[in-house]
C-alpha cells in the first residue's frame, strides 16, 4: 500500500486554488445550495442566531430608537407590500369604516378580549416620530400615534408559558393551493413590552390610511418594515412557532427572512 | 539579509533559485490565514451585498429616502424606449445607457430589469432573504477575522514592523510612485511605501468604516447607538458611504491582482500561501531595515 503523502506547503497552495477557482467559476454555483432547509443554508442560519443574541445582549429591553422632529416628516408614509387588500372580509369593514372591526387578544392569555376601535383609542396613547426601515434598503421618517401594546398584554394577563405575540391579518399575502395566505408574523415578548411598540391607528396626525395598514398595524421600531404587520384584527400568546405557518415565525421568514429583523 | 536592496530591478519569477535571492519568511501565519478569511469573506459579501442592493438600486444622501422629494444621487434602472426596454444608471442627475450590465441584463432574449447582472449576484436569481443570510454569516467572519489580526499584529510585531508609516516612507513616496508606474519592483521583506498606504487603508479605515456604516443602517443597533448615524449624516448616507466603500475595495482588489501579477505572482502567492518570499540579490544600502 502506497503512503498517501501530501507536504503542508502543497497542501496549501491546492486548498487556494481549488477555492479561487470555485470562486471564479460563477455564482449561480451556489443557488441550489442556498434553498430552505439546505444543509449549507442551515449552516449559515446559525449566524441570525448570533446576530439576534448580540442585539440582545447590546441593546436589552428597553433601549429606544431613535425620534425625530417635525421638520423631519417631509412626505407621506411609503406603503409597501399589500397597499388594498382585495379580501371580502377586509372591504366589508372597511364599507363599515371599520365599525365591525374587533381586536382580539387570544391564545395563553388569562383573560382574553376583543377591542373596538374607540375602545383601543380610548386607552393611553403614544405618538412618536420614528424612522421605517425596509428590508429593501430604504427609509422614511413618519409620526405614528397607537396604543402601547404592553398594555394589552397587562390588561389580558399573559400566561407564563407565553414566549411570543403571533399578529394575525386581514389581507392575502400570497396564495398556495391550500388557499389564501394571509399576512402572519411574530415578536418575543421582550419587544413586545418595549415601550415604543404599539399598536398604531395613526399616522402623521391622521387616521391610518388603508395603504399604510388601516385600521390598526403594528410598530416595532428596532426592528426592520417586515416585522411591523398591517391589516391586523388578532393577537395571540403563543409558546412557539409550532403553529405558526411553516414554522419560522412569520411569513416572509418562512420565505427565508430572518426572524430577528433587527438589521 | 535584512537590508533593502534598492539598486536592484525586479528579477521575473521562474528564476531558479540562487544564493544571491534568498528564501526570507515574510509572512506570519496569522497574516496568511487571515488573509484568506477576508478574501473569502469579502468575495461573498460583495456578491450577496450586490444582491441586497438590486432589492433598492438607488443611493441617497441624509436620514431618510427621497419620495415625494429628491435626495437620490444614484439611480439603476429600466425604461421603456422606443427601442424596446433599456438599462440606464444615473449618477448625480447624469444618465448613462448601461443595458446588459446595469439595470437591464439576462441571457438574450431573457433579459429582466435587475440592478447588477445575475451573473455578480449570490444567488444568481433574486433573493433578499438568502443574500441576507449570506451577508450577515460573512460579516461576523470578517470582523471576528479584523480583531484576530489586530491582536495577532500588534503582539507579533507586524504592524509595528511592517505597516507603521516612517519619515523614510513620506521620503520615498515619490520614488516609490515613480517606481510602480514603470512596474519596477523591489522584493524586499519590507512593504513600500504605497503598500503600507494600500494595506493600511484597506485595514483601518476601509474595513472599519464598512463594519461602522454596516451597523448605522440597523434599527436595533440605532438604539444602541444613535450617535452613528448623526455622525454619518443619516442612515442613508451611511449606506451611500457603504457602497463607496465597496467600490474603493473593489478597486483595491483590482490594483492588488495586477500589482502581484507585475511583480511575480508565483513569489507573491508563495508568501501569502506558505510564508516564503524570496528577494532581490542582497546588496548593502545605505539604509538598514532594523533588525
Amino acid at each position: 500500500m502506497t503512503k498517501f503523502q501530501i507536504s503542508r506547503r502543497k497542501f496549501l497552495t491546492a486548498a487556494s486554488l481549488g477555492a479561487s477557482g470555485m470562486m471564479l467559476s460563477g455564482c449561480d454555483a451556489f443557488d441550489s445550495q442556498l434553498s430552505i432547509g439546505s444543509g449549507l443554508r442551515s449552516f449559515l442560519e446559525n449566524a441570525n442566531g448570533l446576530t439576534y443574541r448580540a442585539q440582545r445582549l447590546l441593546a436589552g429591553r428597553d433601549a429606544l430608537a431613535p425620534e425625530f422632529t417635525e421638520a423631519d416628516i417631509r412626505q407621506p408614509q411609503r406603503p409597501n407590500g399589500v397597499t388594498s387588500p382585495d379580501d371580502d372580509t377586509y372591504k366589508g369593514l372597511l364599507a363599515n369604516n371599520f365599525a365591525d372591526w374587533r381586536l382580539e387578544v387570544s391564545g395563553l392569555v388569562e383573560k382574553p378580549l376583543s377591542l373596538t376601535r374607540e375602545q383601543l383609542q380610548n386607552m393611553p396613547s403614544r405618538t412618536q416620530i420614528t424612522r421605517h426601515d425596509c428590508v429593501e434598503g430604504w427609509s422614511c421618517i413618519a409620526k405614528w400615534t397607537g396604543t402601547p401594546l404592553s398594555l394589552l398584554l397587562d390588561q389580558a394577563v399573559v400566561k407564563p408559558q407565553a414566549r411570543y405575540v403571533m399578529f394575525h391579518c386581514l389581507d392575502t399575502i400570497d396564495r398556495s393551493l391550500s388557499g389564501d395566505i394571509k399576512y402572519y408574523g411574530t415578536i418575543d415578548l421582550i419587544d413586545a413590552r418595549h415601550p415604543q411598540t404599539i399598536l398604531a391607528y395613526g399616522l402623521n396626525g391622521k387616521p391610518l390610511p388603508v395603504e399604510n395598514g388601516a385600521p390598526l398595524r403594528v410598530r416595532v421600531e428596532r426592528q426592520l418594515g417586515y416585522k411591523m404587520p398591517k391589516y391586523l384584527y388578532k393577537i395571540e400568546l403563543v409558546d412557539g412557532f409550532a403553529n405558526v405557518g411553516g414554522g419560522r415565525g412569520g411569513y416572509w421568514e418562512d420565505n427565508g427572512y430572518d426572524w430577528y429583523g433587527g438589521i | 539579509m535584512e537590508s533593502i536592496a534598492r539598486s536592484q530591478s525586479a528579477t521575473g519569477p521562474g528564476v531558479p533559485a540562487s544564493t544571491e535571492r534568498p528564501l526570507i519568511y515574510r509572512q506570519s501565519r496569522w497574516t496568511r490565514l487571515t488573509h484568506w478569511l477576508w478574501a473569502i469573506s469579502l468575495f461573498f459579501m460583495l456578491l450577496s451585498g450586490l444582491q441586497i442592493f438590486n432589492a433598492r438600486p438607488q443611493l441617497y444622501i441624509g436620514k431618510q429616502s427621497g419620495f415625494g422629494y429628491h435626495n437620490t444621487i444614484l439611480e439603476i434602472g429600466a425604461e421603456n424606449t422606443s427601442a424596446g426596454p433599456r438599462g440606464f444608471t444615473e449618477i448625480f442627475g447624469h444618465r448613462f445607457d448601461t443595458t446588459g450590465v446595469l439595470g437591464w441584463s439576462g441571457p438574450a432574449g431573457n433579459e429582466t430589469a435587475r440592478g447588477f447582472p445575475s451573473w455578480a449576484t449570490i444567488p444568481s436569481y433574486y433573493d433578499l432573504g438568502t443574500a441576507r443570510v449570506i451577508h450577515f454569516f460573512f460579516a461576523w467572519i470578517l470582523t471576528t477575522t479584523l480583531l484576530v489580526w489586530l491582536v495577532a499584529s500588534l503582539i507579533n510585531g507586524h504592524i509595528r514592523r511592517d505597516l507603521a508609516p516612517r519619515l523614510d516612507d513620506l521620503k520615498r513616496l515619490p520614488q516609490d510612485i515613480v517606481d510602480h508606474a514603470k512596474l519596477k519592483f523591489h522584493h524586499t521583506r519590507e512593504y513600500n511605501t504605497l503598500q503600507k498606504m494600500a494595506y493600511g487603508g484597506v485595514l483601518f479605515v476601509l474595513l472599519p468604516l464598512m463594519i461602522i456604516t454596516g451597523l448605522a443602517m440597523s434599527p436595533s443597533m440605532n438604539s444602541v447607538l444613535p450617535f452613528l448615524n448623526e455622525l454619518l449624516g443619516g442612515r442613508q448616507t451611511a449606506r451611500t458611504i457603504h457602497f463607496t466603500v465597496m467600490l474603493l475595495l473593489v478597486g483595491f482588489f483590482i490594483i492588488h491582482i495586477l500589482m502581484i501579477l507585475a511583480a511575480g505572482p508565483i513569489n507573491e502567492l508563495r508568501s501569502i500561501i506558505t510564508g516564503w518570499y524570496r528577494t532581490d540579490p542582497t546588496a548593502h544600502d545605505d539604509k538598514t531595515s532594523e533588525a
